[in-house]
């Protein structure tokens, strides 16, 4: 393969979504060191904020908020059922649009960072107001300070709903919040001790939001005495706990092991890298975008044996399928279905520690439904798998009216414009150096055999579908 | 101009499974490898947290009449199991087999500080982990990890998709809805060149997990659909989604293939309004099909092979709701069927309704017992290795 070639797809696909058809010949046309640079200037414009909660539901969530005394008021059975009902429709569009957005963006590495961190700061919530606060949040802060974004996301009302700490109080503390932001958001287990859970648990007691999803402060709730986490003694309430969390340099380690493993190489994982990038990380008071610089600027970011060995996870692998074979879809709702096939619905990690990724998105079923979607989508066909119920989203309720047809108008065009100049035995190859990331063989006696040969577009059209339904395509 | 599914494959056209196999994978299997025993487990998930005290019914109980005023399964309506307890009235297929000595029931099983998500629970009871761990890969999946390289059709969910308990880190069970689909939907002539194009692939290459499933996909489908052609299914089971589902675990059974685990969910049992009728919905379809199953697994001298195990992410609270149902609560029953069990009937009390934590029953036996002794005294496996740590085996196997 093309070495300038193979780089910058790996670029394209571990800072972003992979190469875009429409504009892969500006990229490609640029000298290689102006690559990062545009990268990070794509991505420098404030995100928009993806309002889509229903007006009724911010009617009775903010308007409640708004009243002051009215604020404890507790919302009544039907409009419990109402907000539950809506929210779950508009956390549907809102993941929809998420997807449009990492599709069409040029800001790819933001967008690529917020799934990072999305995984990262798992939270189920089914109240859409709440997501939709907690994404934005997360998209704002992606490629900014994670301390910015570390107490922006404690202090969502997703998260402190999410993880309980509604409930911890000073009477009764609840430690899951703690426990939760030690292991999973700063340092990871081992670096802490039940006592320091314990302790740090008194002091985010208080830790609150209002209906409207603002944070609140109850001191009322709030235990002022003396608490020691991690060695330090004092009267700390949560603010305080983070910035001691922030002062160790595990903090730095986890995330930059985390980013490494998302982003370079998820089973190769050189110690001494994880500490020169944690180290950095760290002195550079936790600054992400200077974290993926040091990845991308390092000498080992374009190795071989980094290269070409990542399995995509479904969103990667779904929305590089849109991104380089541009679709109109007949309807994207059946992305929904789609996601919940494949294993990862956006909203609805696993659990509190978020996809493991890696081998784990491939099993038998997962792998052939892969390798059966690019003729799905020119066949428009029918994606007729069924998918498992998730009774936190549907409270025992079937999974209805779930959408199918995977069709697509695909626009060839600039894929046509791309590869109809070669002479013809060279578009397979070419095709494959496109779509494929790995040095592997293409067995050109099988493939010619399985494509339509009678005119060049079609050549064209039904190669390009063939090298997506194999192994090599899943690996980016 | 696309090529449509012209080379989808006629049934049975297919050349032999090996040829697409990598030859790695031919070198490496073998090794960890225990052969199957002939035993079958069945793990039939009751997905939605079932509520344990309206299955087996605590009969003699007053705070249980007293706390479920509506929703309480009166005791003469009840199918007895001995004097204290009784089965929900339409489990008749789960009372004949109490009556031959066929149902063990397990009271109170769950696990140290029990978790009401749904997700949550699930993912503990999926993955075997303390409620306080997070893992990433499923006891069934480490049982494949630990024991059945060589196997990929050792474990078999009944679905489209693959659940969590079946994904270990290197192998992974299989998920098929019936043989066939599985066969026609994994097999284009496409797929079975391409993959045998690839038989030279370096077990190192990145490239070579997704080889090794799809070429073990590609050859399950071909055995299973090829065994399973073999002894076609002659007796009835309800035309329901268990009914066939069980139908098909029976067909692989009787067709004598090396899958020591069936995987297979039901529900929602999810029944926060009005509970009776949604329960007893499932109920109605669980014991048809169950009663199918059994009938199916005796004539054809199966049954002491089998083993059923049931459960659910949790139980549900002890005092009903104001809607008529119950909410999410803790511990919970496992029921288990089979014609070689050890012990039977209710193998420990019945849970204690005057000792609850905060409206919950309290666990007497944590579920990883369960999962010891099915994967040490039923498969032969090292409940040890798969579970990370030791636990103590129960009796009735």
């Amino acid at each position: 393969m093309e070495k300038k070639m193979q780089k910058l797809k790996h670029l394209l696909w571990r800072m972003g979504f992979g190469p875009r058809t429409q504009s892969w010949d500006k990229w490609i046309a640029l000298p290689e060191n102006a690559w990062w640079p545009k990268m990070k200037d794509d991505s420098a414009i404030e995100p928009e904020y993806f309002d889509i909660a229903d007006s009724a539901i911010k009617g009775l969530l903010m308007g409640i908020g708004e009243i002051g005394r009215m604020e404890r008021r507790e919302l009544d059975q039907a409009e419990k059922k109402r907000i539950r009902e809506q929210s779950r429709d508009d956390l549907r569009n809102l993941n929809l649009l998420w997807l449009e957005e990492m599709t069409r963006t040029q800001a790819q590495l933001r967008e690529k960072m917020a799934l990072f961190w999305h995984g990262h700061f798992a939270s189920r919530n089914i109240n859409i107001l709440y997501q939709q606060q907690l994404l934005h949040i997360i998209r704002q802060n992606a490629l900014g300070n994670f301390r910015d974004l570390l107490r922006g996301v404690s202090k969502s009302a997703a998260m402190i709903a999410f993880l309980n700490n509604q409930q911890n109080k000073k009477q009764h503390p609840n430690e899951n919040f703690a426990r939760e932001v030690m292991e999973l958001f700063t340092m990871g287990r081992g670096h802490y001790t039940e006592h320091d859970v314990k302790e740090a648990a008194r002091a985010f007691t208080g830790w609150n939001f209002k209906l409207n999803g603002d944070f609140v402060f109850r001191t009322f709730d709030h235990d002022k005495d003396e608490k020691t986490v991690l060695g330090k003694t004092g009267k700390f309430d949560g603010d305080d706990i983070i910035d001691i969390l922030l002062e160790k340099r595990e903090t730095a380690y986890f995330i930059a092991r985390k980013a490494y493993k998302f982003f370079v190489n998820d089973t190769l994982i050189p110690e001494e890298r994880i500490k020169w990038l944690g180290d950095r990380f760290y002195e550079s008071d936790y600054k992400i975008l200077r974290l993926l610089e040091d990845i991308v600027r390092s000498d080992w970011f374009y190795a071989p044996e980094n290269m070409g060995n990542h399995i995509k996870s479904p969103v990667e692998y779904w929305i590089g399928i849109r991104r380089v074979l541009p679709m109109e879809l007949e309807d994207p709702q059946v992305q929904l279905k789609l996601q919940r096939a494949l294993d990862q619905i956006l909203f609805f990690p696993p659990n509190v520690a978020g996809w493991p990724g890696g081998k784990a998105w491939i099993d038998s079923s997962s792998l052939m439904l892969r390798l059966r979607i690019p003729q799905l989508i020119v066949d428009k066909g029918d994606l007729d798998v069924e998918t498992k119920d998730d009774d936190d989203q549907q409270m025992g309720m079937k999974n209805a009216n779930q959408r199918r047809l995977l069709g697509a108008d695909v626009d060839w065009q600039p894929v046509l414009k791309q590869f109809s100049r070669l002479k013809e035995n060279n578009i397979i190859p070419a095709l494959a150096e496109y779509l494929w990331q790995t040095d592997a063989k293409v067995p050109l006696n099988v493939l010619e055999q399985y494509t339509d040969r009678h005119d060049r577009a079609s050549y064209i059209k039904t190669a390009m579908i063939r090298l997506m339904a194999t192994p090599e395509y899943q690996l980016c | 101009m696309l090529i449509k599914r012209r080379d989808f494959l006629k049934a049975g056209s297919l050349a032999t499974a090996s040829l697409f196999v990598p030859q790695f994978l031919k070198a490496v299997e073998g090794k960890n490898t225990l052969a199957p025993n002939g035993k079958v487990l069945v793990v039939l998930q009751m997905s939605g947290g079932n509520d344990g005290l309206n299955t087996v019914i605590p009969v003699r109980n007053d705070i249980y009449y007293r706390e479920r005023k509506r929703i309480a399964v009166p005791r003469e309506t009840s199918l007895a199991l001995g004097d204290e307890a009784g089965l929900h009235p339409v489990l008749t297929a789960m009372k004949n087999a109490y009556d031959q000595g066929e149902m063990a029931v397990l009271n109170s099983v769950g696990y140290p500080n029990p978790d009401r998500s749904h997700f949550r629970s699930m993912d503990i009871w999926h993955s075997a982990s303390a409620a306080s761990e997070y893992w990433q890969t499923g006891w069934i999946g480490r049982y494949l990890d630990a024991q059945c390289a060589g196997r990929p059709s050792a474990a078999i969910e009944i679905d489209d998709t693959l659940s969590f308990a079946l994904k270990g880190e290197q192998r992974k069970g299989l998920a098929l809805q019936d043989p066939k689909r599985l066969y026609e939907s994994a097999h284009s002539q496409y797929f079975a060149d391409y993959s045998a194009a690839h038989q030279h692939i370096e077990a190192e290459a990145p490239v070579a997990y997704l080889y090794k499933t799809m070429a073990e996909t590609l050859s399950s489908a071909d055995y299973l659909y090829e065994q399973s052609r073999r002894k076609p299914i002659s007796s009835a089971y309800p035309a329901t989604g268990l009914g066939k589902q069980l139908k098909t675990i029976a067909s692989l059974i009787l067709a004598d293939t090396d899958t020591s685990v069936y995987y297979v969910s039901l529900g929602s049992f999810d029944t926060h309004i009005n509970q009776e009728g949604q329960q007893k919905r499932l109920f109605q379809e669980m014991n048809d099909a169950l009663a199918a199953f059994i009938k199916d697994m005796k004539t054809n001298s199966k049954w002491n092979d089998v083993l059923l195990a049931t459960f659910s992410e949790f139980g549900r609270r002890v005092s009903q709701n104001a809607s008529g149902g119950t909410d999410h609560g803790t511990a919970n029953n496992m029921i288990f069927l089979g014609g070689a069990l050890r012990e039977k009937g209710l193998l420990n009390p019945l849970p204690d309704l005057s000792d609850l934590d905060d409206g919950d029953l309290k666990y007497k036996i944590d579920f990883r017992q369960v999962y010891a002794t099915l994967l040490h005294g039923w498969l032969d496996a090292d409940a040890e290795k798969v579970l990370g740590q030791k636990f103590d085996l129960l009796q009735f196997i």
